[in-house]
């Protein structure tokens, strides 16, 4: 298939740029890890010291390996039967350390120089190769004078085999590949030979560049051909140079071959694995990775994108056209091909003769089918939706399997769809939540946060206490155990979750009243779910408050939090009014951040006017509904707006419920604390007194703050709104009467 | 402060219906949420299950084509409901797969319907292979190669062979509509590339989803207990485990083999509630063969991967290939993988 060979093209390309580009820069990142290692052990170690340390404190074992690749460096001793005991101690060592830490460029150099000499036998060059594993990179001088040793002769058939194996399974490790590339000819010669052929061209195809590629070479491989018949390793040869230069070659290649070399580096697989991880960084623990559960990976049945092309059932035009009667199941009579859809205007015409994708996933990638599947009454449309979204959303899941982080990319990019779809619908969907239950417990906390916090946001509407144990017992374990950021992150989509169900219980409200929903009896249950979400909210800002040490950045979050909650009634209609825990209130009011005052001002001015609304409609008998607030609320109200008119205006803080010992206000020198609370001494706004009074009266060679008062205390308000303090305005001019100017 | 008092965009209409339906829980989209809550909120597998049994329904199966389905590998993939599936178009179908097949061979190029390929496709259904008359039909798909001579005998050797059977899926058929039919459970034998062609086949027409399953160690345990319990008149292997260990550089499997009748006796001396197998009894004989083991060569087996058991009656790797090779005990088997796949594709 067509297609099919552009990918396959794609892949070579890959192959190609991953040569050329990544493959260099995350060398490249080592090569400083290895520097810094490198000016780290230099004073320890003599100067010839083959050895890198990299296990720092374990100075035994690390001589041990010096005098072990010293002894092969120096050769067998040439007393028989002593010499195979020390030779095997060495080498048990050489491979322990190997095999645990890898070797460093030096070691490998010395070990490769030795392995190719004919020094020993074949059975120790061929423990030698299995265990030389870079610690952190080979260099390219090690790997070139080890080429030279191939052409004097020493070595037998196998080594070299084994060498070839070597240098293909370790071809991303050497530092630079330029002079390497330089021996391309002499590479090429080895075809010759048929035992080494199949590793020499796996290498020449991770060698190949477009200027290596010749037409006499070609020729060659030609040949070869015609003399072995058709290898795979010699199709995957010529493929990369038809690639390269398509017009060299004519024959024709078979496109869908899968795997052209054996797989030639298995040998050193796990260690590689293992060596990996190191240089990146992570946590040496390739155990506990192989024990996961190891799913089958499947491969990719549909090859070039997660969501199915938009096709409208394909098949039955080709039947139409046979003559076949397929009609029956195919229901496709008069229907209006999607592949014609261009307009909305359309869409509308057309609405009752759509004809639906054959695979309902293709409705993500088009906006105009979202609005159909927005308002199909169709319950198999949506339930196909489901399921094909519920498999996709495991099976590309990268936290799902082992070793599957590198599709990372291309699962973000799905979830980006879904989220957009999600979006545009302004509804969740079902799958994703079901989703989220499976893979929240299994969730970091770190690949595709943003995502996946983002789904988290659309879980429709629901029973709060049934979703709990679910979803957000495992989101608060995660929320604990986290970064501020984190922390912040998760409020911000408790807070669009939050937005989202109270959108649609709004419309649902609205609709009550004029037609008799079946919702009637219910909404108090509705209520109930919401409320139990704002209180688990509180409760998990009033412990990251303290776990945050009261952080001003954590409290912005909360806040506008609030500003979602406090505005319930008014905003959405619905008969709701939830305050903020005190664990939110006393800090945000004792804040030393002017605008996290202004907001917490903004905020309750909101909740009075919630509430008076509230109150003024219980009023009217008419309109009573069976919602009316506890007197509960109205007290919490009272008590934090009493503490904060108390604190800001009237300088008489915490009269009521806060007995604080005076003999430890005297400890702690605020012994005159009545007045370091209001509008002028508050910490938050003592900057802007100043400012103010700086601004007002230049003159004055010292700054009075208690002079604010009367007059001037009017001013001194003018002055804060004007610096843009809103919020406060909002609250000074609905809770306090300008009579009581102190 | 403008943001402050924003109005909020309107949300649709849409949203009400569904929401009643939530309150209502009539869809079958909520029936699905709602069991999807009880399966994670609850442990996965339910703690007892009965005893896989010979069932009346399955003497009626054609016995050469059950004949055909043991003794043979097959891999296991869980199945989405498939949409507008009908059982009386196998011959059209037979038709648009084949040319799907050979469009896919032939890289691309265009190919009639109806043409003469080199290969057939069968559909046929698998009469009888359910577990309650509830379940639908089990259908069976060969691809058969035409030998190029015009001799008499034209159908050549079988390529690949799949097929899809639901056994007790009760939980499944539920909450879905009657435009899908319900066939969670696919096995496939045969090369790895047909089997993707043909399932990419399937998606398409039918909008389903294929998934591998695996078979996890906690569910081969309980089927080692099942099928050491199994009644057997003649052992035809012995019953084997394997346990990989993790361990650098190459892993290690242990491989744990006994005589069937000893396994048996070991069942039969922690097995309790007759008829049925109980959690209890399943953690029960497999410690006893941990134990056993340790006794011996002092390495704690439950410290290591359950990857392969096989019995008499049929023995099954993690990555999800399974053999059957009891008759008897097919539908009980198929049961449990039924279940299986159900749970994967909730």
């Amino acid at each position: 298939m067509a297609p099919e060979r552009k990918v396959k093209n794609a892949q070579v390309q890959r192959r190609i740029s991953q040569c050329s580009n990544s493959y260099q820069t995350r060398l490249s990142a080592w090569k400083v890890r290895e520097d810094l290692n490198d000016s780290k052990s230099v004073p320890k170690h003599r100067k010839n010291s083959a050895v890198e340390d990299f296990e720092h404190g374990d100075n035994q074992v690390e001589d041990a390996l010096q005098i072990a690749v010293r002894y092969f460096e120096k050769g067998p001793i040439k007393t028989s039967q002593r010499k195979d005991k020390t030779l095997e101690g060495h080498l048990k060592t050489v491979e322990n350390v190997a095999w645990k830490n890898g070797l460093a460029p030096e070691g490998i150099d010395i070990l490769l120089n030795v392995a190719l000499s004919g020094r020993f036998g074949s059975a120790v060059n061929t423990r030698i190769f299995k265990c030389m594993i870079p610690a952190t990179l080979i260099s390219e001088d090690s790997v070139v004078k080890a080429v030279s040793w191939l052409c004097v002769g020493k070595c037998s058939g196998s080594t070299k085999v084994l060498f070839y194996r070597w240098l293909v399974a370790m071809f991303d490790f050497i530092d630079h590949k330029e002079q390497i590339n330089l021996l391309y000819g002499f590479f090429f010669a080895s075809l010759q030979d048929d035992a080494l052929c199949p590793y020499v061209c796996h290498l020449l195809y991770l060698l190949t560049k477009k200027e290596n590629v010749k037409p006499f070479r070609v020729r060659k491989l030609l040949d070869l051909q015609a003399k072995m018949g058709m290898q795979p390793h010699l199709q995957a040869l010529l493929s990369l140079y038809k690639f390269f230069v398509p017009t060299l070659i004519s024959v024709s290649l078979p496109v869908r071959k899968k795997i052209y070399f054996k797989n030639s580096e298995n040998l050193w697989k796990t260690a590689l694995l293992a060596m990996r991880q190191r240089n990146q960084g992570l946590a040496p623990e390739p155990l506990k990775l192989m024990l996961g559960n190891v799913c089958p990976v499947k491969r990719k049945w549909n090859s070039h994108s997660v969501i199915p092309v938009l096709n409208s059932c394909n098949y039955s035009k080709e039947s139409g056209k046979k003559g076949m009667n397929l009609s029956d199941f195919f229901s496709s009579n008069g229907s209006f091909p999607l592949e014609q859809l261009k307009s909305f205007p359309q869409l509308l015409q057309n609405i009752h003769c759509l004809e639906l994708p054959s695979q309902m996933g293709a409705v993500l990638n088009n906006s105009l089918l979202l609005h159909y599947i927005n308002c199909v009454r169709d319950e198999s449309v949506l339930l196909r939706l489901y399921h094909w979204l519920s498999q996709t959303l495991q099976e590309e899941c990268i936290w799902y399997k082992v070793n599957n982080y590198e599709h990372g990319k291309e699962f973000t990019n799905f979830l980006d769809i879904v989220i957009r779809a999600e979006c545009f619908l302004q509804e969740g969907f079902y799958s994703c939540e079901a989703f989220l239950y499976k893979s929240l417990p299994l969730w970091d906390g770190l690949c595709c946060r943003s995502q996946f916090l983002q789904l988290v946001s659309w879980i429709p509407f629901s029973s709060f206490s049934e979703v709990k144990p679910l979803l957000f017992d495992h989101l608060s374990r995660l929320f604990f155990t986290s970064t501020i950021y984190f922390k912040c992150s998760v409020l911000q989509c408790l807070k669009e979750l939050l937005q989202n169900w109270l959108l649609w219980l709004s419309m649902d409200i609205h609709l009550k009243s004029v037609t008799n929903s079946p919702l009637e009896t219910t909404l108090g249950g509705s209520m109930n779910s919401v409320s139990e979400l704002i209180h688990y909210v509180g409760w998990l800002s009033t412990t990251a408050m303290r776990l945050e040490s009261n952080s001003t950045f954590l409290l912005h979050f909360i806040l506008d939090f609030y500003e979602k909650v406090c505005d319930t009634y008014i905003n959405y209609n619905l008969p709701l009014v939830v305050l903020f825990p005190p664990g939110v209130f006393y800090p945000a009011l004792l804040s030393l951040d002017p605008s996290i005052l202004n907001q917490l001002c903004y905020i309750l001015d909101r909740y009075r006017k919630n509430l008076t609304a509230a109150k003024e409609n219980e009023l009217v008998p008419k309109t009573k509904s069976e919602f009316s607030f506890s007197s509960k609320t109205y007290q919490e109200f009272n008590h934090y707006l009493t503490a904060m008119v108390g604190c800001l205006w009237t300088s008489k803080p915490f009269q009521k419920g806060l007995y604080i010992d005076a003999k430890a206000l005297e400890k702690a020198a605020v012994a005159e604390y009545k007045n370091s609370l209001n509008l002028v001494h508050h910490p938050a706004f003592m900057s802007y007194t100043v400012s103010f009074l700086l601004q007002e009266w230049p003159e004055e060679r010292t700054v009075n703050m208690s002079s604010i008062r009367g007059k001037k205390w009017n001013w001194y308000l003018d002055y804060l709104f004007s610096e843009g303090f809103q919020g406060l305005k909002l609250f000074i001019q609905s809770s306090i009467h300008h009579s009581s100017v102190p | 402060m403008d943001s402050y008092n924003a109005p909020e965009s309107t949300p649709r209409q849409n949203a009400t219906s569904r929401l009643k339906d939530y309150f209502i829980g009539a869809t079958p989209l909520q029936k699905r949420l709602e069991s999807v809550r009880k399966q994670t909120s609850f442990v996965p597998t339910p703690p007892r299950r009965k005893l896989p049994q010979c069932s009346q329904l399955q003497e009626d199966v054609d016995p050469q084509k059950v004949a055909f389905l043991l003794h043979k590998q097959w891999t296991l993939y869980s199945l989405t409901p498939l949409y507008k599936f009908s059982y009386t178009n196998f011959k059209e179908y037979s038709k648009l797969l084949s040319a799907f097949i050979a469009a896919e061979k032939q890289k691309g190029l265009a190919v009639e319907v109806g043409d003469d390929f080199n290969i057939k496709v069968i559909f046929s259904t698998l009469l009888e292979m359910k577990g309650t008359q509830r379940d639908p039909e089990a259908f069976l798909v060969q691809i058969l190669t035409k030998s190029q001579l015009p001799s008499e005998h034209r159908e050549g050797k079988v390529l690949w062979t799949g097929w899809f059977c639901c056994i007790f899926g009760d939980s499944l058929l539920e909450t879905v509509s009657e435009d899908f039919t319900c066939l969670p459970l696919f096995l496939a034998n045969g090369a790895e590339t047909n089997t993707a062609i043909i399932g990419t086949w399937f998606q398409k027409t039918f909008d389903c989803y294929f998934r591998p399953l695996a078979i996890n160690a906690f569910n081969l345990s309980w089927l080692a207990a099942m099928w050491t319990a199994c009644k057997m008149d003649r052992y035809m292997a012995t019953t084997e485990f394997l346990w990989s260990v993790p361990c650098s550089p190459q892993s290690l499997d242990i491989s744990y083999a006994i005589h069937p009748e000893d396994a048996k006796a070991l069942w039969d001396s922690v097995h309790k509630t007759p008829g049925e197998v109980t959690q209890e009894e399943v953690d029960l004989f497999m410690d006893c063969l941990y134990s056993h083991f340790h006794r011996h060569f002092k390495i704690h087996l439950s410290a290591t991967r359950l990857v392969r058991v096989s019995t008499s009656v049929a023995s099954a790797h993690t990555d999800g290939k399974i053999k059957i090779l009891c008759h008897k005990y097919l539908i009980g088997v198929l049961a449990y993988l039924t279940e299986l796949a159900i749970f994967q594709i909730e």
